[in-house]
């Protein structure tokens, strides 16, 4: 296709380009061409008459008015190819590696959705060995689910545990703004758990421009999907897209646009949603899951808060426990109800009990919690913590019901628990409640 | 009239300016942009500005686009097809059934366009008029059976004034592009009908005769249906945070509710969940018909990946349908999920228009655009006495779960019932996670009013007791209060929470409703003198486990009656205690 050069650069901010030029496209790739011959990519945002905007992949630092623009008369693709797997690219599709450029057949990024009919029921359980995930809010296959913590959890650790521990044919990571030792550890837990030969990496780190951290989801989605549409169950790691939604703040504003709340663009839940919609169960092809990450201190902040919406649940991490209240798994119903006859009832009857402690925890504070039940449920609520809330304990799902059962015997009577008398007969564990208590004081 | 034709001059993610060259443009008319492979992206006019410039938001990706590109205006406003074939249909947000766009292309790629009703299909025709007959907009000409009942095929509602029929088709099976009459309006002008006709989706039908909603909507669910009912015609909004339960309700309101039509307005948001229905309701039985679930549904999928433009086309489109069907003397129900990403479909493309932002940066009118969606809810009294209904329940997704905010604000001022969920209460596993205290219906419940006031003094009753345990302690507070907190979180536990994947107690009938409640009453008004919070708790504990097994059962299940008598007995028993003491 035609490329055309145009040289009457406008304006250069930190992050977009304007130009006069004509026969552009929507949407086009195109180079920036520095006087001493180096070249950068950008991309059309936006026409209006004669002036082009485009957002800059090297950022605006170091373009000059000298500079000229080249559009090049194709939109912005990644090379798709099985030879890809054990690479490591940037968020502008070159290998950071150091190994050679791959001859790769090019594919589109962010494509449409899709269509809702090609979409199965979600039905496959996967199992990550975490009792709070597997228990609690079942991770399956082709769900999107972030995790929700703040800045210094290590939820990076729980996401490399949950790729290399379940049965993945292909794992994308997409890097959106990573420390440089962060990107280092996933490199390096990929390599240890032997999983390097089934994985790529997009990686942006601070020290690349926000543009090519923005590209950084798309890439890693569009090859995934690619992946999943050949028929592997590709699993996708997302960290982390609180930045990149940052990112999509500083570009938007340096557009002028109206922001809608703390400065972020009105479209953020469109934009999260086109990326992480492309979780799917594909009929008669792969899937594909997304595991993100949102860091926040505040659920109600805008990133967490429209992600909350569009997700398909959060695993709620703090203070290095992965808490019950907070996460979710909207899938776990098309599983639980499959896995072992007890596993919802006792997943429910467990958290309304840790609820009744939680409001316990409350009436400590005014020292009012002196009754022998409430005292129970203190104590129970301590056991759960310890026991089932540490995300790098591993067990497997049948073992962690039994350690329900068990926790509940240990701090309850058998018509407190709130679970129907058939399964109380069926599950409740032999030596009662007063038995294990006074084991435990024997020892 | 000589139409528009243009060229695009901006190009803003939706929004697109074109300059018209020749030719009348109206705002709201559908245009297409013709992109450099030959697509058409259908979009609509939203602005006609100076200087013959026109703003448009296009229903698709906008990349390619170039200045320049042609723009065709058609003269139409954005319509919907209405005739025999909608039910059971899956469509995008512009009627484009998703099942055919399947047959073209795995993804949803920009510029396809289907019939949205099959022409292939024939109906079995009978006419219910004869050549001659005097007819007007909404006179019947004849039925076709669908689904489960007679549809009516009228004239055109645009028509107006008398009209003659010339020609109309015998009994027998037509597609729905097939004449099936002819008709000859005063001035001797023919017009040919077919079993479709197009209406507007932004123009609410006009009702013939409207009436006021007054009889409750059974929903299976035993919180709305005893405390905060909606009523046929009636209107509820239904806000509340990401995870406390709305996706669950909107579903089992989809199953349970005792509407003829349900029609699902997925308008931004999962498409895994527009995907569960149409996948699951093909194989789910309506036990009141014995038919599919899906012979009464209708859904309109703008999932949040699809072009944000067409989310507020699909909740138009959703209503129309909605309109048309209680023409038929239906009761339809809608439920718009969520009517925020609607909203906030407006704010983009409002910032992108750079109007003047009002509160959160949603455009000014937003209040006069949901107050208007809402009305187009209702009872209407039909031409042959018969009474058709439209509901509204709408979904509401407030940034941060808080309700203070532009649109919860706006809808709570156009519905009739709110139904708050509650992060606290879904935290706690209470489902439905319905607030009890703060929500609220005009409409009448399936219980009695003062059966109602019980209710909720008991509730408010026992939150104030419960934050006083809170402050004081359980010992700090008297064993009869005690007591009456017991028996508040009792009726909180057995009658308002509900487990909607549970196969017997996730629907309550209404009979089985008022049987509920007259034993709840009965435990609740039992003298009881227990003395101490142990032992009160423990009688509570024993009576909530019984009750929720007699939940789960069937009343036509072996055990039934002896569990019923079983829970009894333990009111009776401590009862009795109680008096020997």
């Amino acid at each position: 296709m035609l490329q055309k050069t145009y040289e009457n650069i406008d304006s250069i901010g930190r992050a977009i380009l304007s130009i006069q030029a004509k026969g552009v496209h929507n949407k086009e790739l195109a180079e920036v061409l520095y006087p001493d011959g180096q070249r950068a990519f950008a991309q059309v945002i936006a026409l209006d008459g004669e002036k082009v905007t485009l957002q800059l992949f090297g950022g605006g630092f170091g373009v000059s008015t000298d500079c000229k623009i080249r559009f090049l008369g194709k939109p912005v693709q990644v090379g798709f190819s099985d030879d890809m797997l054990g690479r490591v690219y940037s968020g502008n599709g070159r290998p950071i590696d150091g190994g050679p450029d791959l001859l790769a057949d090019m594919i589109r990024v962010a494509g449409p959705s899709i269509n809702p009919v090609k979409r199965l029921i979600p039905k496959n359980m996967i199992r990550t060995g975490v009792p709070m995930i597997d228990v609690f809010n079942t991770l399956v296959r082709s769900q999107k689910i972030p995790i929700f913590a703040k800045a210094g959890e290590p939820y990076n650790r729980l996401l490399a545990n949950i790729a290399t521990q379940t049965d993945a044919d292909v794992i994308l990571i997409g890097g959106v703004g990573l420390k440089y030792d962060e990107f280092h550890y996933f490199r390096q837990r990929i390599e240890e758990a032997g999983s390097k030969h089934k994985t790529i990496m997009f990686i942006h780190t601070h020290r690349d421009s926000i543009v090519e951290g923005l590209m950084v989801p798309d890439l890693a989605l569009a090859v995934a999907e690619q992946f999943a549409l050949q028929g592997k169950n590709v699993f996708v790691l997302l960290s982390d897209m609180t930045q990149w939604s940052d990112y999509l703040r500083q570009v938007a504003n340096a557009q002028d646009q109206i922001p809608a709340n703390q400065g972020y663009p009105g479209d953020l839940y469109s934009q999260l949603a086109s990326r992480y919609e492309k979780a799917a169960d594909i009929e008669n092809a792969g899937s594909l899951t997304i595991l993100g990450v949102t860091t926040m201190d505040d659920v109600t902040h805008p990133v967490p808060d429209n992600t909350g919406y569009i997700t398909e649940g959060q695993f709620y991490m703090k203070n290095g426990y992965l808490e019950l209240f907070g996460s979710l798994s909207r899938l776990k119903q098309q599983v639980n109800d499959r896995t072992r006859s007890d596993h919802r009832s006792i997943m429910n009857a467990m958290a309304r009990l840790l609820s009744e402690a939680e409001e316990r925890v409350k009436a400590q504070k005014f020292g009012s919690v002196k009754d022998d039940y409430s005292l129970r449920l203190l104590a129970y609520r301590k056991t759960f913590q310890k026991e089932l809330m540490d995300p790098f304990r591993y067990l497997e799902l049948e073992d962690a019901l039994d350690l329900c059962w068990d926790i509940l015997a240990r701090h309850f009577k058998k018509e407190e628990v709130g679970l129907s008398s058939k399964l109380i007969e069926a599950y409740w564990p032999e030596k009662g409640m007063f038995k294990i208590l006074n084991e435990k004081s024997d020892e | 009239m000589q139409r528009a034709k243009g060229k695009v001059v901006s190009v803003n993610e939706s929004l697109v300016s074109a300059q018209t060259i020749s030719g009348a443009v109206m705002n709201g008319e559908v245009a297409y942009i013709v992109i450099e492979d030959g697509k058409r992206l259908k979009a609509e006019v939203i602005d006609v500005k100076e200087g013959n410039r026109v703003y448009l938001q296009v229903f698709e990706d906008t990349s390619w686009m170039k200045v320049g590109d042609p723009v065709e205006f058609t003269g139409l406003p954005l319509a919907v097809k209405l005739g025999p074939g909608i039910l059971g249909a899956v469509t995008d947000g512009l009627q484009n059934p998703l099942y055919e766009l399947g047959k073209i292309e795995w993804f949803l790629e920009r510029g396809l366009e289907v019939a949205p009703l099959d022409p292939n299909v024939k109906w079995h025709f009978t006419p219910k008029v004869q050549k001659g007959d005097t007819v007007t907009g909404g006179s019947v000409l004849g039925t076709v059976p669908e689904k489960l009942f007679e549809h009516k095929i009228f004239v055109p509602f645009s028509l107006r004034g008398d009209h003659t029929v010339e020609h109309i088709a015998e009994t027998g099976d037509y597609t729905i592009d097939d004449p099936i009459a002819t008709i000859k309006d005063a001035s001797g002008k023919t017009i040919p009908l077919t079993m479709a006709f197009e209406w507007p989706v932004k123009m609410p039908m006009p009702f013939n005769k409207r009436s006021v909603p007054q009889k409750s909507l059974p929903t299976g669910i035993r919180i709305l249906d005893a405390l905060f009912p909606i009523a046929y015609g009636g209107t509820a909004c239904n806000p509340g945070p990401f995870g406390a339960g709305k996706t669950v309700l909107q579903h089992s309101l989809a199953r349970h509710s005792q509407a003829d039509v349900v029609i699902i307005a997925a308008c931004g948001e999962r498409a895994g969940e527009a995907v569960e229905v149409f996948k699951d309701f093909p194989e789910l039985i309506d036990p009141r018909t014995g038919k599919s679930l899906m012979d009464r549904t209708y859904i309109v999928g703008n999932t949040s990946s699809m072009p944000v433009a067409a989310r507020e086309a699909s909740v138009y489109m959703a209503t129309t349908v909605g309109e048309y069907y209680r023409k038929q003397g239906l009761n339809v129900l809608i439920l718009a999920d969520s009517t925020s990403r609607w909203a906030q479909a407006l704010r983009e493309t409002s910032g992108r228009k750079e109007e003047i932002p009002g509160p959160e940066a949603f455009p000014m009118y937003i209040s006069t655009l949901i107050s208007a969606f809402y009305d187009r809810a209702g009872v209407e009294i039909l031409p042959d006495g018969a009474e058709g209904s439209l509901s509204i329940i709408g979904t509401v997704s407030p940034a941060g779960g808080n309700f203070d905010e532009p649109v919860t604000q706006a809808t709570l001022l156009s519905t009739g019932a709110f139904w708050g969920l509650s992060r606290a209460l879904s935290d706690a596993r209470k489902y439905p996670a319905i607030d009890r205290i703060d929500s609220n219906s005009k409409y009448p419940s399936l219980l009695e009013q003062e059966e109602v006031t019980y209710l909720l003094e008991l509730l408010r009753d026992g939150k104030t007791i419960a934050s006083n345990i809170i402050l004081m302690g359980e010992k700090g507070i008297t064993d009869e209060a005690y007591i009456r907190y017991q028996k508040a979180e009792l009726l909180d536990a057995v009658f308002l929470q509900q487990n909607s994947f549970h196969e017997v107690d996730g629907v309550t009938a209404p009979d089985r409703l008022r049987f509920m409640f007259d034993m709840v009453k009965e435990i609740i008004d039992a003298p009881l003198t227990i003395e101490g919070k142990e032992e009160i708790r423990s009688h509570f504990n024993f009576i909530r486990q019984a009750f929720l097994d007699w939940n789960y059962m069937r009343p036509d299940e072996e055990g039934f009656q002896k569990q019923q008598s079983k829970l009894l007995n333990l009111v009776k028993k401590r009862g009795h205690v109680a008096e020997n003491v």
